[in-house]
C-alpha cells in the first residue's frame, strides 16, 4: 500500500525561512535511510503559501485568491509518498523521522480496489469517450 | 492484536533484516542469527508493555540479541572451542565499543549484502532462495510468503528449515563474493527478485491474474538492492524493468479481474509515478555502461511502451532493435516469440506469422500457452479464423490461471463471429 506522509506548515516555512544545516543533514540521513529500505517513493519540500494561490469553486463562479494564507497549521508544507506494508509500518517510519515538533499526518492512498462499484459503467464510458478524444488530437 | 503486537510486528518488518545480517556476520549462521532475532522481539514483546517502546528499537532489539546470543554461546552443553572463542569475542567488542548499535551501523550495508547473496546461494534450490530471501532480507512472516505464494504454511515452513540446515551443512561462508564469482551469484540475487516479481505480475496459479502485493514486495527488495550496490547496472536495470511493468498494473486487469492486454489498457490509469522511477533507474543503468545488460534491455523494451501514448505511437522497429540484442546475448525460444510479436507489429503479421510457425517445432515452447495464443493472435489478424481458434484453444488448454483461460476461451469464441484484430502481449 501507498500512503502520502503530509508535513504540516510552520512560522518559519510560511515565513520562507529554510530549515538550519543540522535539520538539514538529519533530514538527509532519514530520507537516505527511506531510499535504501525501498520506501520512499517521491517527496518535496513545499514553497511558503505566500507564492501560492487558491481557486475557490461556487456553483459556475471561481475566485481566485492569493497566497498567503491564515491557517498555518493546516497548510502543507511538504509531503513523501511511500511505500509501505501497512499503517503501522508507516506509522514506524514516521516515529523515526527528525522532526522537533509540529505534527505530521499520514493517509493512505487509494488503491484501485477501493473504488469497487464507484466505477459504474457509465463513467467508464465516459473515460473511454475522453481517451478516443485524446487520441483524436494526436 | 493489541497495537502493541501491530507495532512490533511493523519493527520486526524494518529492523529484522538489518538485525539477522549483522548476527548472521558475529555468528556465521544464518538459522541462528534469525533465531536469536526471533527471541530479541519475544522479549520486546514481553518487555515492552512494562517498559515502553525504547526511542531507538534498534538498537535496544541488536543489543539484546547480543545478550542471548553470548548467554547462548555459554550455555551449549558441548561448548566447541569456536562458540567459546566467539562469546568472548562478542564480549570483547562490546566492552571496546559500548554503542555497538552505531558501531555496527557502517556495516549493515555489507552485512545486508552478505544475507542476500547467502539466502540467494545456488546450493539452494530456486524455491528455498526465494522463501528464504522474503523471510530473511524481506522480513516477512512464513504466512505471509504461504499466502503470497498459495502454498500451505507447513510448506513454507519445511523450506526455510531445510535451507537453513543445507547453508550450515555445506559450510556456506555468508560473505559477498568477489572476483569472477560476483557476476554469476548477482544473477542469482536478480533472478530471485524477478521470479517474486512475476509471480505477480503474471500468476501462475490460482484465480487471480495479478498480485500486486507480490510485485511490492519484489520491488522493494529490488530498491534496497539498488541501494546496497549502487554501482552495478544491472541492478538498476532490473528495478527499472520492474517498476515500469509495476506501472501497468492496475490498467492490466479489468473490473471483473479479466486480464486487459497491453494494446487495450487505458494508458490514463498507468501508474507515472513508477514509469519516471523505472526511466529514471534506466537511464542510470545506461550511465553505468549497462545498456545490453539482459535485465536493462528488458526495461528499455518496457520503456518503449511507457513512453508511447498510446499503442499505434510504440516504436515497435526500435522493441524489435532491442529484442536483437536481448537474443544475441540470452538466446531464448521465449525472446524469439517477443521478437516476432513486435516483429509483426512493425512489419504486418504475415512476417511476425513466419517467425512464430519457425518456433511451433521447439521443444522448450511445446507446452508454453504464449506461443499458440500469439500464432491464433496473428493468425486472426490475417483473417485465417478456423486456425486462429484451435490455437486459442489449445492455449487456454495450457494455461494454469483461470483469467487466463477465460481471456484465450473468449478470444477462440470470438473467432467463430466476427474479426478479431486485437494483437497479444
Amino acid at each position: 500500500m501507498r500512503v502520502m506522509v503530509m508535513v504540516k506548515a510552520n512560522e518559519q516555512s510560511e515565513g520562507g525561512v529554510l530549515p538550519d544545516e543540522q535539520m538539514l543533514t538529519e533530514m538527509n540521513k532519514f530520507n537516505e535511510e527511506l531510499v535504501k529500505a525501498g520506501v520512499m517513493l517521491a517527496g518535496e519540500g513545499l514553497d511558503a503559501s505566500s507564492k501560492g494561490a487558491r481557486v475557490k469553486f461556487d456553483g459556475d463562479k471561481r475566485t481566485v485568491i492569493d497566497g498567503p494564507f491564515a491557517e498555518t497549521k493546516e497548510l502543507v508544507a511538504g509531503f513523501w509518498l511511500w511505500q509501505v506494508r501497512s499503517m503501522d509500518e508507516a506509522i514506524e517510519w514516521l516515529k523515526r523521522a527528525p522532526f522537533k515538533e509540529g505534527e505530521v499526518e499520514i493517509r493512505k492512498v487509494f488503491e484501485a480496489e477501493d473504488f469497487g462499484d464507484a466505477m459504474t459503467p457509465e463513467l467508464k464510458e465516459q473515460t473511454e469517450r475522453l481517451r478516443e478524444q485524446l487520441a483524436e488530437q494526436q | 492484536m493489541s497495537d502493541l503486537h501491530r507495532t512490533v510486528e511493523a519493527i520486526w518488518r524494518i529492523e529484522s533484516p538489518r538485525l539477522i545480517a549483522g548476527l548472521a556476520r558475529l555468528l556465521g549462521d544464518v538459522g541462528l542469527a534469525e533465531e536469536l532475532a526471533q527471541d530479541a522481539f519475544v522479549a520486546a514483546l514481553e518487555q515492552w508493555p512494562v517498559s515502553g517502546v525504547p526511542d531507538n528499537s534498534g538498537a535496544w532489539l541488536m543489543a539484546t540479541a547480543k545478550h542471548r546470543a553470548i548467554d547462548r554461546l555459554r550455555r551449549r552443553t558441548r561448548l566447541t572451542r569456536k562458540h567459546e572463542e566467539l562469546a568472548r569475542e562478542l564480549e570483547a567488542r562490546e566492552k571496546a565499543e559500548p554503542d555497538l548499535a552505531a558501531a555496527l551501523d557502517d556495516e549493515i550495508g555489507d552485512d545486508l549484502l552478505s544475507l542476500v547473496f547467502t539466502t540467494c546461494h545456488p546450493v539452494l534450490s530456486t524455491e528455498a532462495r526465494v522463501a528464504l530471501t522474503l523471510r530473511l532480507f524481506g522480513g516477512l512472516t512464513t504466512d505471509e510468503i504461504a499466502h503470497a505464494f498459495l502454498v500451505p504454511e507447513t510448506t513454507v515452513a519445511q523450506r526455510i528449515v531445510r535451507a537453513k540446515r543445507t547453508l550450515a551443512e555445506t559450510s556456506v561462508p555468508i560473505e559477498v563474493p568477489r572476483g569472477a564469482e560476483l557476476a554469476s551469484r548477482l544473477a542469482s540475487v536478480l533472478e530471485v527478485v524477478y521470479l517474486i516479481f512475476n509471480e505477480g505480475y503474471s500468476a501462475t496459479a490460482g484465480d487471480e491474474w495479478v498480485r500486486p502485493d507480490l510485485c511490492e514486495e519484489a520491488l522493494r527488495l529490488g530498491r534496497v538492492l539498488a541501494g546496497l550496490m549502487p554501482s552495478e547496472p544491472e541492478v538498476h536495470g532490473l528495478v527499472a524493468l520492474m517498476e515500469t511493468q509495476a506501472s501497468r498494473l492496475r490498467a492490466r486487469i479489468g473490473p471483473s479481474g479479466e486480464p486487459i492486454l497491453l494494446a487495450e489498457q487505458d494508458r490514463g490509469r498507468w501508474d507515472y509515478v513508477l514509469i519516471g522511477r523505472g526511466l529514471a533507474a534506466l537511464e542510470r543503468a545506461e550511465e553505468l555502461g549497462g545498456a545490453l545488460g539482459p535485465y536493462a534491455l528488458q526495461a528499455a523494451i518496457a520503456a518503449c511502451h511507457a513512453r508511447a501514448r498510446s499503442a499505434d505511437e510504440t516504436d515497435w522497429e526500435r522493441i524489435v532493435a532491442l529484442y536483437d540484442a536481448l537474443a544475441q546475448l540470452a538466446p531464448s525460444p521465449v525472446v524469439e516469440l517477443n521478437r516476432a510479436v513486435a516483429v509483426s507489429m512493425a512489419f504486418g503479421p504475415a512476417a511476425g506469422l513466419d517467425l512464430v510457425d519457425a518456433l511451433t517445432s521447439e521443444p522448450a515452447l511445446e507446452s508454453y500457452y504464449l506461443l499458440p495464443s500469439v500464432r491464433g493472435d496473428l493468425l486472426a489478424k490475417l483473417g485465417r479464423r478456423d486456425e486462429a481458434r484451435l490455437e486459442f484453444e489449445r492455449a487456454a488448454s495450457l494455461t494454469q490461471n483461470a483469467r487466463e483461460q477465460r481471456l484465450l476461451a473468449e478470444r477462440a469464441a470470438a473467432c467463430g463471429a466476427h474479426h478479431n484484430s486485437r494483437p497479444t502481449i
